[in-house]
């Protein structure tokens, strides 16, 4: 197990350096430079900007130079259009927004989704059933972007029931549509993946045995079905958790929340790239980190799996 | 009664004459099966009336994508409401534009993103997961780990710095969505031909001294073909989604084109002013798309693969 892990995280340490590298060259190869505006600055004053930003060393220097100060400081440098902010400010400013939303969307996905599919999976073909299929085949087709509007348009404009948005850490009603917004389709999701999983496990064989010696059936459900059933489930919340942390960006546009999608919009239009390249690594980081964790979870939880 | 009887019984030994002469091919039973799926037919026929939609809806628009009719400028909610008498279909937005004529302009734009991202997946993801593990070994496993780190990184992030440092062009939008679109494609081929290559067909071409990459063009794609067609269907909606994300965000398809992502965008932004018709035909059609494929897919998916349910 614990070989394991250290085998995982050789990988994700180069994978984290690489998206580090990529997108620094990916900026190095953008036409036109951080500080060309309209009216052209003097030479010199170019020159001593650039050598203030390190930006007149030769390239693998600058590179070294950036992942140094990451490791080292988590310093992700200077914002280049606003110059009084550094982009560890801005992000500081919006990720506990991102943080709350995301993590209580993540919830409710996850619970109400196992929930959800694996109630339709033990009561197949009852009204409950239809129910969690149809949620489940509606939701596919109401991503976030989707589902953000129609929230708004029900609760805010006909019923006037929540606020359109804005943020408040203290008012939980600014929270509820943008975290409906962001887990719906992923609740969908699981619901669906928990249901076939479910009536698959349900169908084998120690669960017949379990049956046959007279188990009552909750116990058969929580101590033999729901663990094997939950597999698939947990592969999915990787790729899960990277979908939501990118709707993120479309609920701090929508709903004016405040969170670093709205940063990370902000400066792809003002081409702020130090703003971007920070943000991107930050995701790239915690996505890495997170499917880290996740396949560490399955190795846990099935004992099939081959360290 | 007789006669009924006796129309059965000649059916039923004609059918059975039939089936001697001919046997069935289990793409003649899949497409039975398909044409037997009453969602995935109806689908069929959505799905073909949006593209009907999207290659002649422009002669039937009174108004082209990108005119603007001064009459209602400036006063959407009052006058640019859905009429047939002054030729705006599905009303108009605030700048007079016809949302007819840009529905059927984005609809182009959207199915298009679809379609590419998934021949770009059936063509790249096909070769390189048949390569690898057909190949197998260490070069298997590189390919693979290759993949992986490729999953790992957030690509939306990355597709939206490549659109930025790189123009917001729709090549690029085309290029970056191709670039993503066919590692799940790699992995479910690559799975899959692992399990066809020790088969006794490929064997016998390997006896007789094929080289590889005939064997893999010749006999392992054409046998992939199945669940290559049913991913494929299920990639191009979310091609599509991921295209209307990144136009929902203002950094896809540019004005004056547009895309179902940036219509819906544009909807949601107006619609409380009153001006629900321009958020409502954008994002039905998008819907009805999305559905769609997605039943198709499912009956494909049923259909070539019978014992999968």
């Amino acid at each position: 197990m614990f070989g394991y892990i250290l085998r995982r995280l050789a990988v994700a340490i180069p994978t984290l350096l690489l998206l580090i590298v990529f997108s620094f060259l990916l900026m190095h190869a953008a036409p036109g430079g951080p500080f060309t505006q309209e009216r052209a600055l003097p030479p010199q004053v170019l020159a001593n900007l650039e050598a203030k930003y390190g930006l007149d060393d030769p390239l693998w220097r600058q590179i070294f130079d950036y992942v140094w100060r990451i490791v080292t400081d988590f310093d992700f440098g200077p914002s280049f259009v606003y110059p009084d902010r550094t982009v560890n400010q801005i992000i500081a400013a919006g990720f506990p927004v991102t943080l709350t939303y995301g993590l209580l969307s993540f919830l409710l996905a996850v619970l109400v989704g196992v929930t959800l599919g694996a109630a339709a999976a033990i009561r197949q073909n009852s009204w409950l059933d239809y129910l969690a299929v149809g949620i489940s085949i509606g939701a596919q087709v109401l991503p976030n972007f989707v589902m953000a509007p129609i929230l708004v348009l029900v609760f805010t404009l006909i019923l006037g029931w929540l606020p359109g948005g804005g943020w408040s850490f203290s008012d939980p009603s600014f929270w509820i549509m943008p975290v409906i917004a962001l887990g719906t389709s992923y609740m969908a999701s699981i619901a669906r993946i928990t249901r076939s999983s479910m009536l698959e496990v349900l169908g084998s064989n120690h669960i017949r045995t379990a049956r046959a010696k007279g188990l009552p059936p909750r116990k058969i459900i929580m101590r033999h079905a729901l663990k094997p059933a939950l597999l698939p489930v947990i592969s999915f919340l990787g790729p899960c958790f990277v979908s939501m942390i990118t709707g993120s960006v479309v609920i701090d546009m929508y709903f004016s929340t405040g969170g670093i999608g709205k940063s990370f919009v902000d400066s792809a239009l003002n081409r702020d790239y130090a703003v971007m390249m920070g943000i991107t690594i930050l995701v790239g980081a915690l996505t890495i980190l997170f499917s880290l964790l996740v396949d560490i979870l399955y190795a846990w939880i099935d004992p099939k799996i081959r360290y | 009664m007789t006669m009924i009887e006796h129309d059965k019984i000649k059916g039923m030994s004609d059918r059975m004459a039939a089936a001697e002469v001919r046997g069935r091919s289990p793409w003649a039973d899949a497409r039975r099966r398909f044409l037997r799926n009453r969602a995935a037919m109806v689908a069929l026929f959505v799905l073909a009336g949006v593209i009907l939609f999207a290659l002649f809806g422009s002669h039937f628009a009174a108004w082209s994508y990108d005119s603007i009719d001064f009459s209602v400028m400036g006063s959407a909610a009052t006058q640019g409401a859905p009429s047939m008498a002054n030729g705006h279909y599905f009303g108009t937005d605030d700048l007079g534009r016809d949302i007819f004529a840009r529905t059927v302009q984005g609809t182009q734009i959207s199915l298009m993103v679809g379609i590419v991202g998934a021949g770009v997946a059936v063509i790249v993801g096909t070769l390189y997961g048949a390569t690898s593990g057909y190949v197998g070994g260490r070069t298997d496993q590189v390919m693979m780990r290759l993949v992986d780190i490729l999953m790992s990184i957030p690509y939306m992030f990355v597709l939206i710095l490549l659109l930025v440092i790189f123009g917001r062009r729709i090549e690029m939008l085309f290029l970056g969505i191709g670039l993503i679109s066919w590692l799940e494609m790699s992995r479910i081929v690559r799975g899959q031909t692992l399990t066809l290559k020790n088969r006794e067909f490929i064997e016998a071409a390997r006896a007789i001294g094929v080289p590889s990459w005939r064997i893999i063009i010749r006999h392992i794609v054409p046998n992939l073909l199945g669940v290559v067609a049913v991913y494929a269907t299920l990639l191009v909606p979310l091609m599509i989604l991921t295209e209307s994300f990144i136009s929902f965000l203002g950094l896809g398809v540019q004005e004056p084109l547009t895309s179902w992502g940036a219509l819906i965008s544009e909807g949601a932004g107006t619609m409380r002013y009153g001006t629900i018709w321009q958020l409502a035909f954008p994002l039905g059609f998008f819907c009805v798309t999305l559905f769609a494929f997605f039943f198709i897919g499912d009956g494909l998916r049923d259909a070539l693969d019978p014992k999968d349910r």
